[in-house]
């Protein structure tokens, strides 16, 4: 277990620790909902690394990763907690047996936390030997509103009420990271209780970085073609951009192929890894992706 | 201070009461009263405590702030302005060296409130006579004026087709959710409620408490063209947009010339006139050109992923005249198509019987849309309700039942 960093340098070092290249705004942010106590929002297109953040903090930091994944329609049952109906039922029947008429007893045993099943975040509020746990609240723009509303109220104190039991409140707040893909926008009173921060395509100094880091065995040539080619890609008028993750699945995937280089071939049979729409896929294979090779490996090597 | 020491004010009070109601604030005679009381013991050291006090008073919602504003300050502040507003609806004269300044809509509709019967004023601007008009409304005018298209319309109809659509509500069908309430009749059990009235009989009997689904409205995202070609109707367009903006939430609305403009933020302004004022400063190509395609591809890129969550509905208001080319029109419309729940489109010109999809920009629509209906006159946006409430299977549900009776 190690303690939350002191300086936003310390985050930096954090978060490199736990293999996640980051730039100093996302360190800075974090630095600032850790030491403040805030949820933090991140937003940002599909695989750029925003679940990656709650993955390294609670590993570098050796917290307890909770994670909810949200959908639509989700309720207080699934998310927070439910009781075990069952149990239950036959508690009841073994009370009747046993001639217990005390209502007043059966109340208080039937409601006790034997029969609660806890979800995610009732979870988070639990204590916890190593600290207070980090809480994923991954994908929030999948659910609904209502619910949106409900998390106010527990981001707000940190606590559940269960109205046949009692009021759970988290001793220590956990570590909250909430991630958005903008299919629509959250509500700005939650977004006002978070501090928010959009993370982008890297650059291609910290996309070589991270590939590095990620894919050790691919060639350094390679990982240099393979972040150029995809740092041309994006500036491509494509329906979905391909995101790091992207990148990094490509590369493993020529590691696996054992190229070295990449070549018009290899980038054709192989785009599907990195582009997930037809129309984009059959926008860029061929002519143009020979030309934007042909320019990545002209840049590389006025570079050299 | 007593009401004896304030003079006249309770007067002026009272007529200050009387402007507000004109101008259309909901002021009733014990809000007068209370005016006059929360004045005394207010007092009345300056002009800025007479207004919040006033304030206070009057207003109720956020968007009758605009209104009140301008009435205070007419009304209480300075003569001349008075003056002025009321040189504003007598008839100019060509010697006038001084052009009127350009006045907000709110406060044209003050000052109509205020001088009423000043002549000169066209009958457009009178809302008092309006109302007179919409009181004596005989059913055949109404009937006419429903048949009766945006186009030819004069400036009074248009008023009163105005006042229609604010009072129409459209109702979507409602859509299932994956979310359940306490329904007596509901299909499934609801084993929490069940549990808690067993206990509360000591456990000897359980009955069974059941739940439903809760229905909702998709979301709904309007996508309405104003350019050149559709000027005569976009204006009326508008006005729909803001009463449907306003009926409920989950809506977007963008409008569309050459460039594509997001103006969900400014028709949620309850006030109509201001929520429109809003959107003509940001919106930059009114009745220009229309690119229909590059607008498609807009927001397929850079909106469609954030407003068509959860199966949303989208209506597309546009004549399908395009010009520029059209070639990838038809791909973005696909795409459109395929990303939301249901597509409507609604085309001015249908309202001609012999209308055909000729343009290279509506012979490349026409594939994708759900609906093909027209929007001309009152009669047809009532109509629209109609379709919108009507129970339609999703597309890819329609697909899967084929393929079951197939297998």
């Amino acid at each position: 277990m190690r303690d939350l960093p002191a300086s936003i340098d310390a985050t930096l070092s954090l978060l490199q620790d736990g293999n996640y290249v980051s730039d100093r705004a996302l360190a800075t942010t974090l630095f600032l909902s850790l030491k403040l106590g805030r949820p933090l929002f991140l937003e940002g297109d599909a695989g750029v690394g925003k679940t990656e953040i709650a993955n390294v903090l609670s590993q570098t930091l050796g917290r307890r990763l909770v994670r909810l994944q949200c959908y639509e329609g989700l309720d207080v049952a699934s998310a927070v907690y439910e009781w075990n109906y069952p149990a239950q039922m036959i508690e009841i029947r073994l009370a009747e047996a046993e001639g217990v008429h005390d209502r007043k007893q059966l109340g208080t045993d039937i409601f006790s936390e034997r029969f609660l099943i806890k979800r995610p975040l009732l979870q988070a509020l639990e204590p916890d030997a190593s600290g207070p746990p980090v809480l994923l609240i991954d994908e929030l723009d999948r659910t609904d509103e209502p619910f949106e509303a409900y998390l106010l109220e527990l981001l707000a104190d940190f606590q559940v009420t269960i109205p046949e039991f009692e009021t759970v409140k988290a001793k220590e707040p956990p570590i909250v990271i909430i991630t958005s893909n903008r299919t629509r926008e959250i509500h700005d009173a939650l977004k006002r209780r978070c501090y928010y921060h959009w993370i982008g395509y890297p650059d291609a100094e910290r996309e070589l970085a991270i590939l590095n880091l990620k894919v050790p065995g691919a060639a350094e040539r390679l990982s240099r073609e393979i972040v150029a080619f995809v740092q041309s890609l994006r500036e491509q008028d494509l329906f979905k951009l391909p995101g790091i993750a992207e990148t990094i699945d490509w590369a493993s995937a020529l590691v696996q192929l054992d190229k070295l280089a990449l070549d018009p071939e290899t980038v054709n049979d192989t785009l599907g890894v990195l582009l997930k729409y037809q129309d984009d896929i059959a926008k860029i294979q061929g002519s143009e992706a020979a030309k934007l090779l042909d320019q990545v490996n002209s840049e590389l090597a006025t570079a050299r | 201070m007593t009401m004896a020491d304030t003079g006249r004010l309770p007067d002026n009070i009272m007529h200050f009461a009387r402007v507000l109601r004109a101008a259309g604030l909901p002021v009733g005679p014990g809000q007068v009263i209370e005016a006059v009381r929360a004045v005394e013991v207010a007092g009345i050291g300056s002009r800025d405590d007479l207004y919040w006090t006033l304030h206070a008073v009057f207003v109720n919602r956020r968007d009758q702030r605009e209104l009140f504003d301008q009435a205070f300050h007419i009304f209480w502040r300075n003569p001349r302005i008075l003056e002025r507003a009321m040189s504003m609806l007598l008839p100019t004269f060509g010697a006038e060296n001084e052009a009127p300044p350009p006045a907000r809509e709110a406060n044209r509709r003050l000052a109509d409130a205020m001088f009423p019967k000043e002549p000169g004023a066209t009958a457009e601007q009178k809302p008092e006579e309006e109302t007179l008009l919409d009181a004596a409304f005989s059913f055949s005018a109404q009937e006419e004026l429903k048949t009766r298209d945006f186009e030819s319309m004069s400036a009074e109809e248009v008023e009163q087709a105005k006042k229609a659509i604010a009072a129409m509500r459209l109702p979507i069908v409602d859509v299932k959710t994956r979310r359940f309430k306490a329904d007596a009749r509901g299909r499934r059990v609801d084993m929490r409620a069940t549990i808690r009235a067993s206990l509360r009989s000591g456990g000897s009997i359980i009955p069974l408490r059941r739940r439903s689904r809760v229905c909702r409205h998709p979301p709904l995202v309007v996508l309405c063209d104003i350019s050149g070609s559709m000027s005569r109707y976009s204006r009326m367009f508008l006005h729909f947009m803001h009463a449907v903006t306003n009926d409920r939430d989950r809506v977007s609305t963008f409008v569309f010339g050459t460039r594509l403009t997001n103006v969900t933020r400014y028709l949620r302004q309850k006030d109509v006139d201001v929520a429109l004022g809003d959107v003509s400063e940001s919106v930059q190509d009114w009745s220009g050109g229309t690119r229909i395609s590059r607008c498609m591809h807009d927001f397929n890129t850079r909106w469609s992923r954030r407003v068509l969550g959860q199966g949303a509905m989208v209506i597309l208001i546009t004549d399908g005249l395009d010009r520029e080319g059209t070639e990838n029109l038809g791909f973005e419309m696909e795409r459109l198509h395929k990303s939301c729940r249901r597509m409507l489109w609604l085309n001015p010109l249908l309202r001609y019987e012999k209308y055909e999809a000729k343009a290279a920009g509506a012979r490349q629509i026409l594939p994708h849309v759900d609906e093909f209906r027209s929007i001309h006159n009152l009669e047809s946006i009532a109509d629209l309700t109609g379709s919108l409430s009507r129970d339609w299977p999703r597309t890819e549900e329609a697909t899967a039942t084929t393929w079951g009776a197939v297998a």
